[in-house]
């Protein structure tokens, strides 16, 4: 449904209003310059030959993505977008920086409210966050190595005009959508060669080896040449490509629970040599299904005897275990605070004015002015039951209420904001289209971010929603390397953006 | 390696195999239903592509409603080639190499990963085929070609590390187990006719048999004479040279368990060792005295047997 009470920022032009063609515009934002230039001299017809090899590439590869509760929906392939979304060095610089910085406050936050819980006495989070369903108290006390809780960390981040992001969400549990980071560039590399030689485009297809870096880095004391794996839950998860492909880029073992087993606190997989042992697992199974003899009893997809092990210093998980606490966006509206208090810094990117609808006023505001607010459960994730109040019906938004007023805790709410729109190919052409941004943020030793992200749009017009389990499809993300002038040769001297890093 | 790894690589490479078997067996009953009385019946034909894969009786459960039911041409088809119900149709085989392949495609080069998930998609354009009336032969070629391909792809890029051999032996358990079946039914079908005659019905029909292991070419450039059932046994159960003989799978087999239990005393490979010393050692003649069908049957017990040893010492590994 198109939303014509809100403007955009389109990441492209300046002022979509202009015209309705985007490639007729006047006033294209100077990174995308050259693009536009190139875009001009393609016809559309062309454009959708190379979406066409695109998708027939990836369903080659079987880059595939599964919808829960979708019977007939087994290996469906996430809209590619042959579009890029464009990022200024300068713009990266900010926003790298900020991620970084969240992470690495997110971090101290999880180390602390595991340990003294300081930032509970100084009063700054409220004691309630011990009851939150996501806090494990079986790791109170817990040490892990480095003090790393988040050893991957996807930040969400949104843009609503030149100059102002906001961070939508953190994801800290098992972030996923990297593989089509580092997929959808070595299509475009694929599709569209020469614009790689026309723009200075910075690298991301080291993510992989950084990640294993890092995941070494974490293994526990005394380990000198760490096994390092990646615990997927198996062939029939969504993001099960996702596990396959980064356990194959790092040159690990992909195993499943029952390749798993524990003894004498050690953790083992089973190898047709015999029991080998593991170190730093990589899982991508959710806390809830890691050890059936801890959390849900019956998961087959975890390995008994695992927390043990874990919280005696045996094996080292990432995530930590118990991470959900600090991503739970019961907690997200007090990162700013945490930054300030562990760090002493101010924060360098701003998060979304949020209503917490356990406050009475915060809640009769939200109840009177449903139809301009996003409501979103508090550990809901996937873009599943969340209402978009200027796109629902009557009808969706009395029912929300009611929901709402059942269980007013359970759901926070935000403002609609105008997400910055995308050119985007779309049949009847270039149209916008709504985009997010995530970057992903490594720690282990020191805290990393490649410079690219997995920038997600939604595919239907006027949506907001850019969940791949919502119809969504994604985008190669472009970090300048500097600002480009148009046919400029590739000049050896440019500094090179490889990674951020911070020492944490 | 993972276990399960190993275990899904094995079983992959076993599919392919089998439906290749399977696309043979179908091709060459096909040609020979368009040899003029070739058999007794379109029934008395068909019936042996069903004996060959085991699944007579399976198929009289599913496909005889009423007592006149016969074997027909357009039933059996479809029933060893597109039937989900039957598990060891090509299209289960085809199906469950891919499902295996999909579950541990990091073992593998993403070469053989994509040759094994485009076969799956090509896949699709036979399932709603009426095969039995038209293009059997283009899908048997099909079968045939896409697995020629997963070796060569295997071969051409794959470390040649534990993944390569659980690889290859799935491949050769599974052919030495196809061989010896088509043979067992095959003769025991062919042979007391060959007393009565030696006529051009004959000639065609242990061609087929030949054709459908790709031995006709090498019987012919072996023996330069008449086919003999004789010779056709002993080409395909002692010939070394014959790629798809037991002796040639075993030769393989041996090398492949031997590599894999390194210093280990592993009971497959001591197995593996006793069978391939009586293809090795063996001859026709011995083997005709006590009768082939007695020692192709044994074999295939063996074979059998071999598998769940392999399954024993690889897969499934104690922990405590």
């Amino acid at each position: 449904m198109k939303n014509s009470t809100l403007s955009f920022f389109d990441e492209m032009q300046l002022n979509l209003a202009d015209s309705g063609d985007v490639r007729d515009a006047a006033s294209v934002r100077e990174i995308y310059a050259a693009y536009n230039t190139w875009l001009k001299g393609v016809p559309h017809h062309q454009l959708d030959n190379k979406r066409q090899e695109a998708e027939m590439l990836f369903r080659r590869v079987g880059i595939t993505f599964n919808v829960y509760g979708d019977d007939d929906g087994a290996e469906r392939l996430i809209p590619f977008d042959v579009v890029p979304r464009i990022l200024a060095a300068k713009e990266w610089s900010l926003l790298s920086a900020g991620a970084i910085q969240r992470v690495r406050a997110l971090n101290m936050f999880l180390h602390d409210i595991y340990h003294t819980q300081e930032i509970i006495q100084a009063g700054i989070v409220p004691a309630s966050i011990l009851a939150n369903s996501q806090y494990r108290p079986e790791m109170f006390g817990v040490d892990v190595p480095n003090q790393i809780y988040a050893h991957i960390a996807g930040i969400d981040l949104v843009r609503t005009s030149e100059s102002q992001f906001y961070v939508l969400e953190d994801n800290l549990r098992t972030p996923s959508g990297v593989s089509y980071m580092l997929e959808d560039r070595k299509m475009m590399m694929r599709l569209f060669p020469e614009l790689f030689r026309r723009y200075s485009i910075a690298p991301v297809d080291h993510y992989p080896q950084v990640l294993l870096k890092n995941l070494r880095a974490v293994a526990q004391d005394g380990v000198h040449e760490p096994t390092v794996v990646v615990l997927t839950p198996g062939a029939y998860n969504s993001a099960y490509f996702e596990h396959a492909f980064l356990a194959q880029q790092m040159g690990v073992e992909l195993v499943e629970g029952p390749d798993l087993f524990v003894r004498n606190n050690a953790v083992y997989m089973r190898t047709t040599q015999g029991p080998q042992k593991v170190d730093v697992i990589y899982r991508r199974v959710d806390d809830d299904y890691l050890d059936p003899l801890v959390f849900n009893a019956d998961s087959m997809l975890g390995v008994p005897g695992l927390l043990s092990v874990y919280r005696n210093g045996g094996v080292t998980l990432a995530n930590a275990v118990g991470t959900g606490v600090a991503d739970d966006k019961a907690t997200y509206i007090h990162v700013p605070a945490m930054i300030k208090f562990y760090l002493g810094e101010a924060p360098l990117l701003e998060n979304v004015p949020t209503y917490e609808l356990s406050k009475a006023d915060d809640l009769a505001y939200t109840l009177a002015n449903l139809a301009e607010l996003v409501v979103k459960e508090v550990q809901g994730s996937g873009g599943y039951g969340m209402l978009v109040g200027p796109a629902a019906s009557k009808q969706e938004l009395a029912d929300f209420k009611l929901r709402i007023i059942a269980n007013p805790a359970n759901y926070i709410a935000q403002p609609t904001l105008a997400l910055s729109t995308c050119p985007t190919l779309v049949e009847q052409g270039i149209a916008p289209r709504h985009v997010d941004l995530r970057p992903f943020v490594l720690s282990g030793k020191t805290v990393t971010l490649v410079p690219g992200a997995l920038c997600r749009v939604a595919m239907k017009e006027g949506s907001l929603v850019v969940n791949s389990s919502q119809g969504g499809g994604t985008k190669d993300t472009w970090v300048l390397q500097e600002n480009v002038v148009e046919n400029r040769e590739p000049s050896a001297s440019s500094p090179a953006i490889i990674e951020e890093v911070a020492i944490c | 390696m993972l276990s399960r790894t190993a275990d899904h690589l094995y079983w992959m490479a076993r599919y392919i195999e089998r439906a290749e078997n399977m696309a043979r067996v179908l091709d060459v009953t096909y040609n020979m239903s368009l040899v003029p009385n070739a058999a007794e019946s379109e029934a008395a034909l068909w019936v042996t592509a069903l004996e060959i894969s085991g699944n007579v009786d399976a198929y009289q459960r599913d496909y005889f409603k009423h007592e006149a039911d016969e074997y027909t041409a357009a039933g059996v088809i479809h029933y060893l080639a597109m039937d989900s119900n039957n598990p060891s149709s090509i299209y289960n085989s085809l199906r469950s190499a891919r499902e295996n392949a999909h579950a541990v495609r990091v073992a593998m080069t993403s070469e053989t990963w994509e040759n094994i998930n485009v076969l799956w998609l090509e896949f699709s354009q036979f399932i709603d085929q009426d095969l039995a009336k038209h293009g059997l032969r283009e899908f048997c070629d099909w079968v045939k070609a896409r697995s020629h391909l997963f070796r060569g792809v295997c071969f051409g890029t794959m470390l040649r590390d534990d993944a390569f051999s659980f690889v290859r032996l799935g491949t050769f358990i599974e052919r030495a187990d196809n061989t010896a079946r088509l043979l067992d039914v095959k003769y025991h079908l062919l042979l007391p006719k060959q007393e009565e005659v030696g006529g051009a019905v004959d000639y065609y029909e242990w061609s087929a048999v030949l054709r459908s292991v790709s031995a006709f070419q090498a019987y012919q450039k072996i023996y330069s004479d008449t086919i003999e059932p004789w010779r056709v046994a002993e080409l395909l159960v002692l010939r070394r040279d014959m790629p798809r003989s037991l002796h040639a799978c075993f030769d393989e087999i041996t090398l492949i368990l031997e590599q894999l239990s390194g210093a280990r005393q592993t009971e497959c490979r001591r197995l593996a060792g006793e069978l391939h010393a009586k293809l090795r050692f063996g001859k026709m003649r011995g083997i005709f005295q006590s009768g082939l069908h007695e020692f192709l049957d044994d074999f295939v017990k063996a074979n059998n047997k071999l598998g769940v040893e392999v399954h024993k010492t690889f897969f499934s590994i104690a922990t405590s």
